[in-house]
């Protein structure tokens, strides 16, 4: 029968639901509203003010971002760069306690080019994104990623830093204070906007067939982040930027480090995750959405209405094991589920390490042929005795014919070394062993390093990377031809820096 | 065997290895003619005399029996020249398990040793943990290598050495952590069967995959220390009681010593550890594998990013010291067997898993420990 009418005596038990009974952690009065980690429940508030508090945190411990000073910020469209974007965007804001004091600018690299996007698509999206950028009245650009093939060649030539030394800072801070507060803000300034131009059909062509070129879909999109990396620094430079921020969050880093040491760039990890990559001598790149985890964004951006656009990657809806990066991404998530301290604990030993060969300080004076010509870090391919490389090297060696068969026209080396002769020493004379297969890769593999080999090797023809990529490789192979010619009449090792 | 997973078919996994890389030799003239034609026969890319057989995973190079034997063995000669691993007239323990890569490692020790004259004077360890259907067979084998390379054998066991074998550690522990007992009590059964035979370095079979997955799991595990060490090929040679150990076999991929195993008909024994299938290094073995598949020189980036990985100045990191109670070396006042064994012993697993530093002195001082601690350390979850 119905039992409506009915009344309790007693209190029927409830299950204790945690969430619903739980108080925050940090003020202890509210109720919470956000589970970030087993045991750390947030109220709004409280969250709010502890998302916050990390993104200054991160600004202020470091000091590399100078008051005054103009920061660009990389922004993909995604919930980590458009949360940063929010940050920043109330950090500088008039009301906001302790102001942030540089000036920003926003800048957005359209890739559906190399996507093989429709028109309409592209425009799209990129309307979305021009309310989103016009809303902060920020100067802000959008730009094609076809732009990339009328860079220059100094994009791959660090410059030398302006100078402002690290121990600078609090002189700097102490400067810009006297000279009464930043100039700029608080007059209603005219928003610098700079609006995709009309992209060319042959440029999108041109840019399908670089990106096609690429055999492996790992290939692919480690040709896509650098072009992509080149963009954003010639846009920094050209207008003035001096610091280039980008919104990597704590879970991309993790994937990013995996990727890297499966890829081969063990060398390069400190510039690759760090909080401040300064290969480019005068840009530096700054990644202060590296504690955040990407569910802590996801959380902050749900509630607090943080717009962002959804933009497919080369590797949306791929399988798991089309590429490298996409192995790696579900990989750490699938591990982080089952073990959450996984994405933390990567991080942390990636926060422990650093370039090979010493501080970024002295990278800077290096000689750029020292740098890949495609990443452009450090060289790390001096195969040493009893390293992987040699070994490699070794086995290439031996697995081809010792004998000639036939005279290979296009190999300029002529004969392949004997076996006697151990031709697995230096590069240079490596590259013989390769000669019949590409005879163009044969001027830019000693240019590069490890990784960028891999991913060069993967490639059908040399031929279709930008102009500027070969143009610097053969200015770089001249005067290193230049060099060896009068070798003998130098006086020091060192070449002067450009 | 390890059988196929698709459970219908009958064949063991490395037949399938070797029967598609002897297929695929001939998949790019295939497509190179158009339509189907009859299979060309590849030629050798080393001798271009005789027939190619099977397909280098490390290279893509295909070659015939007699090449790759030789290019196999002479990747693993210029390992040992490069690396100065062993000295004319010394001793040499090689550390036998059994399986395919102590086998291998075994006769290409012996072969190369007569090739090139190193004058090494080679014996075999072997390691008996006491894990029926597992350690018992492999044994068998191991003793049916040492008449067949004519080398002198020692076993040394758990049993003696620390008076528990395997299958008692594991029914105390579970099946979660038991991999860290055996890995730490056989290093030092390596080290005392060394000494035992007087032995000047060990050898270990070690190859890049094995080298790979414990980069990748150092990075998992965040475990810095370890991971300036984990691609050295060969582990420091100071102090006494410490035998240094190398790996000749650092840059050869498992495939191929699979495939050298094979074709030269060696004898091992292939079964995978019972107590393994929960152990964390399965992941990190998976990722490898699937890397592998996609691009098959990633082993060797890995190894390469590895070796050149470089650790921040005002990282802590152990130093070495010896253990206060049987001598050997430690980074802490006891060294880790002594850990487990105490933990072991007192019917508290967990000593040894986990950090429990300040426990270390209590021990050592004989003192008891509070009823709180002992709870802690022994819960055991299965």
């Amino acid at each position: 029968m119905c039992q409506v009418e009915e009344e309790y005596h007693e209190q029927l038990e409830r299950v204790d639901t945690p969430s619903a009974s739980k108080k925050c952690v940090k003020c202890k009065e509210e109720l919470a509203a956000v589970v970030i980690r087993a045991g750390d429940a947030y109220c709004r508030n409280c969250f709010r003010e502890s998302f916050i508090h990390k993104f200054r945190a991160m600004l202020g411990k470091t000091r590399v971002i100078f008051p005054g000073e103009k920061v660009l910020l990389a922004v993909s469209g995604g919930p980590s760069s458009c949360s940063m974007l929010s940050q920043v965007q109330e950090g500088v804001s008039q009301n906001a306690h302790k102001k942030l004091r540089f000036l920003p600018g926003i800048v957005y690299i359209d890739e559906g080019g190399a996507l093989g996007q429709h028109k309409e698509m592209r425009q799209k999206t990129t309307s979305e994104l021009c309310d989103m950028f016009r809303s902060t009245s920020f100067p802000f650009y959008i730009l094609p990623l076809e732009q990339v093939l009328d860079l220059p060649g100094s994009v791959l030539t660090p410059s030398p830093p302006s100078d402002q030394p690290g121990s600078a800072y609090k002189a700097a801070v102490d400067l810009f204070l006297q000279s009464g507060g930043s100039g700029s803000d608080g007059k209603a300034e005219e928003q610098e906007c700079v609006s995709p131009p009309a992209v060319q059909e042959s440029h999108t062509r041109l840019l399908q067939q670089l990106i096609g070129s690429a055999q492996t879909l790992t290939a692919k999109q480690d040709l896509l982040n650098t072009l992509r990396q080149h963009l954003l620094v010639h846009t920094a430079r050209t207008r003035g930027y001096s610091k280039l921020m980008l919104g990597d969050s704590c879970t991309r880093l993790a994937v990013k480090l995996l990727t890297s040491i499966s890829l081969g760039r063990g060398a390069q990890l400190a510039q690759d995750t760090g909080f401040s990559d300064c290969r480019y001598g005068d840009v530096i790149v700054v990644r202060p959405m590296r504690e955040y985890s990407a569910k802590e964004i996801a959380y902050y951006n749900h509630m607090f209405k943080v717009p962002s656009v959804v933009i497919p990657n080369l590797d949306t809806k791929t399988a798991d094991k089309a590429s490298i990066q996409r192995l790696t991404q579900s990989f750490v998530t699938k591990l982080q589920a089952d073990f959450p301290s996984t994405v933390s604990t990567i991080y942390r030993t990636g926060e422990k390490l650093q370039t090979a060969g010493g501080s970024s300080s002295s990278s800077s004076a290096a000689e750029d042929a020292q740098r890949c010509v495609l990443c452009v870090c450090g060289l790390d391919t001096a195969a040493e005795e009893a390293s992987a490389l040699q070994a490699t090297l070794i086995s290439e060696q031996l697995s081809r014919s010792s004998v000639p068969v036939k005279p290979e026209p296009h190999s300029p080396v002529g004969q392949c070394c004997s076996s006697e002769r151990p031709c697995g020493g230096s590069e240079g004379a490596s590259d013989c062993c390769r000669s019949s297969r590409h005879p163009e890769a044969i001027e830019l593999r000693s240019l590069l390093c490890y990784s960028c080999r891999r991913t060069v090797g993967d490639m059908s023809s040399v031929a279709h990377l930008p102009q500027y990529v070969l143009s610097e490789a053969q200015r770089r192979q001249n005067r290193s031809a230049m060099k060896e010619q009068i070798s003998e009449f130098l006086l020091d090792d060192a070449d002067e820096n450009h | 065997m390890l059988l196929c997973p698709c459970v219908r078919c009958s064949h063991t996994v490395e037949e399938q290895w070797i029967r598609r890389m002897s297929e695929h030799q001939s998949a790019p003239e295939q497509l190179a003619a158009g339509k189907s034609q009859a299979r060309m026969p590849v030629l050798c890319s080393s001798c271009s005399e005789k027939r190619a057989v099977l397909k280098r995973p490390k290279t893509g190079h295909s070659l015939c029996k007699a090449c790759f034997f030789w290019a196999f063995e002479e990747e693993v000669h210029r390992t040992i020249v490069a690396a100065k691993l062993f000295r004319p007239g010394e001793t040499v323990g090689i550390a036998a398990s059994g399986g395919k890569d102590s086998t291998v490692l075994a006769h290409v020790m012996k072969l190369l040793n007569e090739r090139h004259s190193y004058g090494l004077e080679l014996m075999l360890i072997s390691v008996d943990e006491g894990i029926t259907g597992y350690r018992d067979d492999s044994l068998e084998t191991v003793k049916r290598n040492q008449q067949q390379y004519e080398l002198p054998l020692k076993i040394v066991s758990y049993e003696e050495l620390y008076g528990w074998t395997m299958d008692a550690i594991v029914k105390q522990v579970g099946l979660k952590n038991n991999c860290t007992f055996c890995g730490v009590f056989r290093r030092q059964a390596l080290d005392r069967g060394a000494v035992m035979l007087k032995v000047d370095k060990i050898c270990t079979g070690h190859n890049a995959d094995d080298v790979a997955e414990t980069v990748l799991m150092n990075i998992l595990r965040g475990d810095i220390a370890r991971l300036r060490r984990c691609t050295a090929i060969s582990t420091a040679s100071e102090g006494d009681g410490v035998v240094p150990r190398c790996k000749p076999l650092k840059y050869a991929y498992e495939k191929e010593i699979v495939l050298y195993a094979y074709f030269k008909k060696l004898d091992y024994f292939s079964t995978e550890c019972i107590y393994s299938p929960n152990a964390y290094r399965g992941y990190a073995r998976t990722f490898l594998k699937d890397l592998e598949s996609i691009r098959p020189s990633s082993i060797m980036d890995i190894i390469h990013s590895g070796e050149n990985l470089s650790v921040r100045e005002g990282v802590k990191m152990p130093v070495q010291g010896t253990c206060s109670r049987c001598g050997y070396i430690s980074s802490q006042a006891l060294c880790k067997s002594c850990v487990l064994l105490e933990g072991l012993n007192r019917g508290l697993p967990k000593l040894g898993i986990g950090k429990h530093h300040r426990l270390h002195e209590k021990i050592l001082s004989q003192q008891p420990l509070t009823e709180r601690e002992k709870r802690k350390l022994k819960s055991v979850d299965f």
